[in-house]
């Protein structure tokens, strides 16, 4: 019996004086830290994903916290509802950003875009890259490895089999930039959603001119500039045999995407074209 | 004892299948496609344009920037056209386009075969001569040849190592040159030592070559008393700059140090051929020897090769594609690079042409690292290839550097030994690259 008391009452004293000693020392190395920082993080969709360009969450919180206008903090993956209520939450004004999702600007599958060599080094793309151009006669195209399917944290792309190229998931993606970082080739590219997540793109970033990229690729841009003349927004520019449209004038009016002779300019999400003579197609529901 | 290099090292089989054969002339081509960029640093600029005519050895682009070469025709004929085509990678490259009409050479090029032993020139003027004739270092490279001969200001060398090892398996033109004009390279060397102002020179050749040290031997006895030729035991990659002096002179040039500061410069032998060319005969450097060869071949061949001659041209000379052949490379198979376009040129430093069967080039699947520390036994820059490649996965830039990512010199010794086939050579040749282009970006102190 004694036993069982010495060792209870010797354990407690032992417990209470460690415990003051801890509580004293906590004191003395005290961190002075915004408890708003942890109000800002729990707001936050703690993903660590790195799309706001910041280390994580945490940072990105106390950068809200320190910064005098939320001007250059967003967090593309909570959007604009999240950076409503931080904003709110400190009081201050924030910049509404449209939403945004990733588009893959290549569409060399096997049909279109037949291998000239074939690749049995390690399957990376970076590590492709780094040897040559590719084993098609696009320099420019995607190399199927997949190395933006690696990068991406919201499982929203994937390699699609038949086609050997990635396909995003629009429901999943939140234009964290993550994969933009990885591909090495520069295909991938932050546009916006688009009213009712319509969006008219150039699906090829080939820069040679028109007869080798033809060549290359039955599918590319040939710089041929008649989406350019066709397009009453100027929002088409071409520069280097290689047609651009700036998402911010296009109006989704679908002019280029006829237009185009190599079928390089994509419509997405549009309801399927109706024959003319029935009703006006380009006339939106 | 013959010496060798201390730490690492690997012992492929050398294959060297074509050592028998002597070196022919390739027959003229009907279009030469002379790329710009044969050389490291910036590429040269054309100073020619469509419609000229130009002769063999003409200057047809002058080096741009201080790191760059001269580059001369190697035909005679036509300029068709100045265009971007792309080099053996795939990768755009300015190239000039002849069209080949006989072979009419400059009249400077002295064409006999007698050898000339005076140096008549003077120190400036050998490396003058150099620069001008566009020779380049032929080990593998392409490093402009006189900006090595001329060491940075504070740094003095006071021994030339000429790179006779050769140990990339399969290649054999150092070693036909080496047999067939010995003196020829032991007068270039000499040609080098006076540029240098060095008293001391070193032949290294590998031990699996005895009829080459023979040769050379036999021609340095003879009046080359000051050239050391030095048998080194076979293994790879004795032929590196840093892995040459240790094996020679005993020296380590610290990390991420140059040759230079341990007081020594490595030229290869096809390098001292060329120069011997180009101070003593007045020719530029438009051709190279180039070893064809690979198992599945019938007939192993040693070429003098113009340089500008597509991959597609050779293949159809020799006879086309062997029907089991599936890869290409130009150079080695350790250190050289697959052909991925066949419509692109040789260069100056084009060395061989390796055909391989399926079986040859086959990567089994990866497994896991078992941690063998083979890869870190066989480094012979005493790296942890295994610790590079799992930082280099996860990209920890800090910790790669720390672990000195930049002294690797890309030999392949640690793909070749990894029993798991991890492609450790493929993900720290690309953190290398990251964690230089990190470097590159801090403000220097």
């Amino acid at each position: 019996m004694n036993t069982v008391l010495f060792t209870i009452l010797s354990l407690s004293i032992l417990g209470i004086l460690l415990a003051l000693i801890l509580y004293f020392v906590a004191q003395k190395f005290k961190v002075e830290e915004d408890p708003r920082i942890d109000d800002v993080q729990a707001i936050l969709p703690g993903a660590n994903c790195g799309g706001c360009g910041f280390a994580g969450c945490r940072a990105f919180a106390e950068s809200c916290v320190k910064a005098e206008t939320l001007e250059k903090n967003f967090c593309p993956v909570g959007g604009n509802e999240v950076m409503k209520q931080v904003a709110q939450y400190l009081g201050m004004e924030m910049a509404e950003k449209t939403p945004q999702v990733a588009v893959v600007r290549c569409n060399g599958n096997c049909d279109n875009r037949p291998k000239t060599n074939n690749y049995d080094g390690f399957s990376s793309c970076a590590v492709m890259s780094s040897f040559y151009s590719g084993d098609t006669a696009c320099k420019y195209g995607c190399l199927g490895h997949g190395d933006c399917v690696l990068a991406c944290q919201f499982d929203a792309i994937k390699m699609d089999p038949r086609t050997g190229l990635p396909e995003v998931d629009e429901s999943k993606c939140t234009a964290c930039g993550a994969c933009v970082k990885a591909c090495p080739k520069m295909i991938i590219e932050l546009r916006n959603k688009g009213i009712k997540n319509r969006r008219i793109f150039v699906s090829c970033v080939n820069k040679d001119k028109g007869g080798i990229a033809k060549k290359a690729c039955a599918v590319a841009c040939i710089g041929c500039t008649k989406c350019q003349k066709v397009c009453a927004y100027d929002a088409i520019t071409i520069t280097s045999n290689l047609a651009y449209i700036d998402y911010n004038k296009c109006k989704l009016c679908r002019k280029c995407v006829v237009e185009c002779p190599t079928h390089a300019i994509w419509e997405v999400n549009f309801p399927v074209r109706v024959p003319k003579k029935e009703t006006s197609p380009l006339v939106e529901q | 004892m013959s010496k060798t290099f201390s730490i690492g090292g690997i012992h492929p089989h050398d294959n060297k299948i074509s050592k028998d054969a002597a070196i022919e002339n390739f027959p003229l081509v009907e279009t030469a496609y002379i790329s710009m960029s044969q050389h490291l640093g910036a590429p040269a600029e054309p100073i020619v344009a469509k419609g000229d005519k130009v002769k063999v050895g003409q200057l047809i682009a002058k080096a741009s920037g201080f790191i760059s070469a001269n580059i001369h025709s190697s035909v005679s004929g036509t300029v068709r056209s100045v265009e971007m085509l792309p080099d053996l990678a795939g990768n755009p490259v300015q190239h000039v386009i002849i069209d080949v009409e006989g072979d009419e050479w400059i009249d400077t090029i002295d064409r006999s075969n007698d050898i000339v032993k005076d140096i008549k020139l003077g120190k400036e003027e050998i490396i003058k001569r150099i620069a001008e004739c566009g020779v380049v270092g032929l080990g593998g490279a392409a490093f402009p040849t006189h900006i090595k001969l001329t060491p940075p200001p504070g740094k003095v060398a006071d021994v030339l190592l000429i790179n006779g090892s050769e140990c990339e398996p399969y290649l054999t033109s150092d070693y036909r040159i080496m047999l067939e004009n010995p003196e020829e390279i032991l007068i270039g060397v000499r040609i080098m030592m006076k540029a240098l102002g060095v008293s001391k020179a070193y032949v290294g050749i590998e031990e699996n070559k005895p009829k080459a040290i023979k040769s050379m031997k036999g021609v340095a006895d003879k009046g080359y008393t000051d050239i050391k030729i030095v048998p080194l035991k076979k293994r790879y990659p004795q032929g590196g700059e840093k892995q040459l002096i240790d094996a020679v002179t005993g020296r380590r040039v610290p990390s991420m140090g140059l040759p230079i500061d341990t007081g020594a410069v490595v030229q290869n032998v096809g390098t001292a051929l060329a120069v011997y060319e180009a101070v003593q005969k007045n020719k530029p450097l438009f051709d190279g020897i180039v070893t064809v060869t690979g198992k599945c071949m019938t007939e192993q061949r040693n070429f003098r090769l113009r340089v500008g001659t597509t991959f597609d041209t050779m293949m159809f000379a020799i006879g086309g594609f062997p029907k089991d052949a599936v890869k290409l490379i130009s150079g080695g198979p350790m250190m050289g690079k697959a052909v991925a376009c066949m419509d692109a040129a040789s260069v100056k430093s084009t060395s061989g042409l390796l055909l391989l069967t399926e079986e040859e080039t086959k990567r089994g699947p990866e497994r896991n690292c078992i941690r063998c520390a083979k890869c870190v036994e066989a480094c012979p820059m005493g790296l942890q290839p295994y610790l590079l490649n799992r930082l280099a996965r996860v990209n920890r830039m800090e910790e790669l550097e720390e672990n000195m990512v930049q002294d690797c010199i890309e030999c392949g010794c640690c793909l070749y030994s990894c029993p798991a086939n991890i492609p450790l050579l493929d993900t720290i040749r690309l953190s290398k690259a990251k964690v230089l282009k990190i470097m590159r970006g801090r403000p220097k102190k």
